[in-house]
């Protein structure tokens, strides 16, 4: 240190905390578009909402809808699955939360609230087994309702999680019937 | 061992120009000529040459792949069956790349169990031991990216399940697992980043190996005794007598790789990887590749909740365990003796480990229902006992037997049982050297 600059704090100390915090700062700025490109990007994003036209599905059968890239299955229940998933003891249920999105979050996972008012027979689901993502068999399983092949999980004809790794209900997303016939998912 | 004390003469003006300047030549003979290896080597540390030699064959038959291959997932299936059926040669490179990435485990694996029979990870080497268990984690992220890159139902699915991992954490969770995806499933964007990730972590893998390198050459070779290495006839040179043992054993060890090649080459593939992906189709029965089937089955071992941590984050906690402990060995282990030659229980134990570590593998390859769930879960509970349970307590109350004075004596005391071999003669290629 020279002579001249020997006052504490000087004007080296005043430079290497500036250049230091310079650094820090600047190298948060730059670390952040790398991990910001790394994101779901505008054309993911944009994946509208799917209408999907119901008419054909008698009771007991199903159809598959793309959204978002998961398959959305569309079921029109059985008087006796129906039957089944309402004669459930909620206190059963590894999961207790209907997983709902048209539901408030804690609505307990009865067979009603898994479907919507007044079409009670019909589940819309993401048909994605919610312990690591595999697409669980259709009337498959002890429960009659779906089993993951993956790692065994089986859900009941309401795709409630009942036996399995799997820590989750099926989840059930934004949909509505806009008609009798149609269903907008999304 | 080599430092300080280079034997390095250059013999020509060249030479001696370069010595002064950049000494490469003078690191490459103190490292693989005159660097002395302990003579009681066996073949079982014939390993990490061999892992060398896979990972530039990788890298080799990796970039030539990628000239013919294309990341998109529109066309990826495609462009691999066209480098299969099209590409000159083709079908040769890529069952040598695909089939190299199993040889490349296989060796790893009997490098490992090799450090752990002969107590490798002991003090000095716990950073030598570590830096290997990165070489594993990365060879593991490298091995599961590249299997997505053909864009099968098995890549696909495969893909879905292990980024799925990540779901399982509290709060950031799905957040991650977007930020892995670049999109809410499996879709082109993953592919396009897998297949630049799997481009790049050979390449840091081969960096971590010039470390592991650089720490071996520091605190030297373990050798089957265990014990340091204390005179000068306790060691030979490394050319030629740990080159030629290491060359013969990959010429071995190829010739098992070739048989694959050619007579089995998907043998430890999967067929199911030869249907295109398909986002709305699980396949019936999804198994990773072979060589992650121990992990695979301590996932699905968790089917039950553990307090506040559900079966689904039990289990992965579990499983990214398993490979934690590998880590911790070094600290877990508290015998004062290193190999378990000299450790009658440790031995025992060594090899339970690795039956239920291939049971645990054969597990993981079967359905996840019946008595394969109870089986995995105990053979979960023997390979946690074992790291957690065997290694620090057996340490304590094991009597181990007595330990040659030197390595000199474990090899004339060996020959000696043989008869006919004079001990004079197994100095003899110090005096040579």
């Amino acid at each position: 240190m020279s002579a001249t600059d020997t006052q504490d704090p000087n004007r080296r100390d005043f430079l290497y905390v500036a250049t230091g915090m310079a650094a820090v700062v600047g190298a948060g700025a730059v670390a952040w578009p790398f991990i910001d490109q790394m994101r779901p990007d505008a054309s993911t994003l944009a994946l509208a909402s799917v209408e999907v036209d119901v008419s054909s599905l008698t009771p007991g059968m199903s159809l598959v809808v793309k959204w978002r890239g998961k398959p959305v299955v569309v079921r029109n229940r059985t008087e006796q699955e129906m039957k089944d998933g309402e004669a459930v003891n909620l206190a059963e249920l590894k999961d207790p939360i209907a997983r709902n999105a048209n539901l408030p979050a804690d609505a307990p996972a009865t067979d009603a609230n898994r479907t919507t008012p007044g079409k009670e027979a019909w589940m819309v689901m993401v048909q994605v087994c919610t312990h690591l993502g595999c697409i669980p068999l259709g009337q498959e399983g002890d429960f009659g309702g779906w089993f993951c092949p993956c790692h065994g999980s089986v859900y009941d004809t309401a795709g409630r999680i009942r036996k399995g790794p799997a820590p989750e209900n099926m989840a059930v997303p934004v949909f509505q019937f806009i008609s009798d016939t149609k269903i907008r998912i999304g | 061992m080599s430092e300080g004390h280079s034997t390095y003469t250059p013999k020509t003006g060249i030479g001696r120009w370069f010595d002064s300047r950049m000494p490469l030549p003078r690191l490459v003979y103190d490292s693989f000529i005159a660097y002395p290896v302990p003579r009681n080597l066996n073949y079982a540390w014939t390993f990490g040459g061999i892992l060398a030699l896979m990972l530039a064959a990788q890298i080799l038959t990796g970039i030539v792949l990628a000239m013919h291959y294309a990341a998109d997932s529109t066309l990826a299936f495609d462009s691999v069956e066209k480098i299969m059926r099209d590409v000159n040669s083709g079908w040769l490179l890529r069952y040598l790349h695909s089939n190299g990435a199993s040889f490349f485990f296989v060796a790893v694996y009997i490098h490992i169990f090799r450090g752990l029979y002969y107590g490798s990870y002991k003090a000095p080497r716990e950073l030598l031991w570590i830096l290997g268990c990165i070489i594993y984690l990365l060879m593991m992220a490298t091995g599961f990216m590249g299997y997505v890159l053909p864009w099968g139902q098995m890549s696909f699915w495969g893909a879905t399940v292990i980024t799925g991992f990540f779901t399982a954490i509290p709060l950031v969770g799905d957040w991650i697992q977007q930020l892995l995806l670049g999109g809410f499933a499996v879709d082109n964007p993953t592919l396009n980043r897998f297949f630049a990730l799997h481009y790049l972590l050979p390449f840091m893998i081969a960096g971590v190996v010039v470390l592991h390198i650089w720490a071996l050459h520091v605190v030297g070779q373990n050798n089957p005794t265990g014990i340091e290495v204390k005179s000068k006839t306790d060691t030979l040179a490394f050319t030629p007598y740990a080159t030629i043992k290491d060359g013969f054993g990959m010429i071995v060890f190829l010739f098992v790789f070739a048989y694959f090649v050619f007579y089995l080459p998907n043998y430890l593939g999967h067929p199911d990887n030869y249907t295109v992906a398909n986002p709305l189709k699980t396949p019936a029965h999804i198994v990773p590749e072979w060589y992650f089937l121990p992990f695979y089955a301590i996932l699905r071992a968790i089917t039950f909740n553990i307090g506040p941590i559900n079966s689904k984050l039990g289990g992965v906690l579990c499983m990214f365990g398993a490979i934690v402990m590998l880590f911790l060995v070094p600290w877990l282990d508290t015998s004062k003796v290193r190999s378990a030659v000299y450790r009658p229980w440790y031995k025992l134990f060594f090899w339970l480990f690795m039956a239920d570590a291939i049971l645990l593998g054969w597990l993981g390859s079967q359905p996840a229902e019946g008595s394969y769930v109870f089986m995995a879960q105990m053979a979960t509970l023997f390979y946690f006992a074992f790291f957690l349970v065997a290694l620090p307590v057996l340490g304590l109350i094991e009597t181990p037997r007595r330990l040659p004075n030197s390595i000199t004596e474990a090899v004339l005391e060996k020959n000696k049982g043989r008869g006919g071999h004079p001990a004079g003669a197994t100095a003899a290629p110090e005096t040579k050297g």
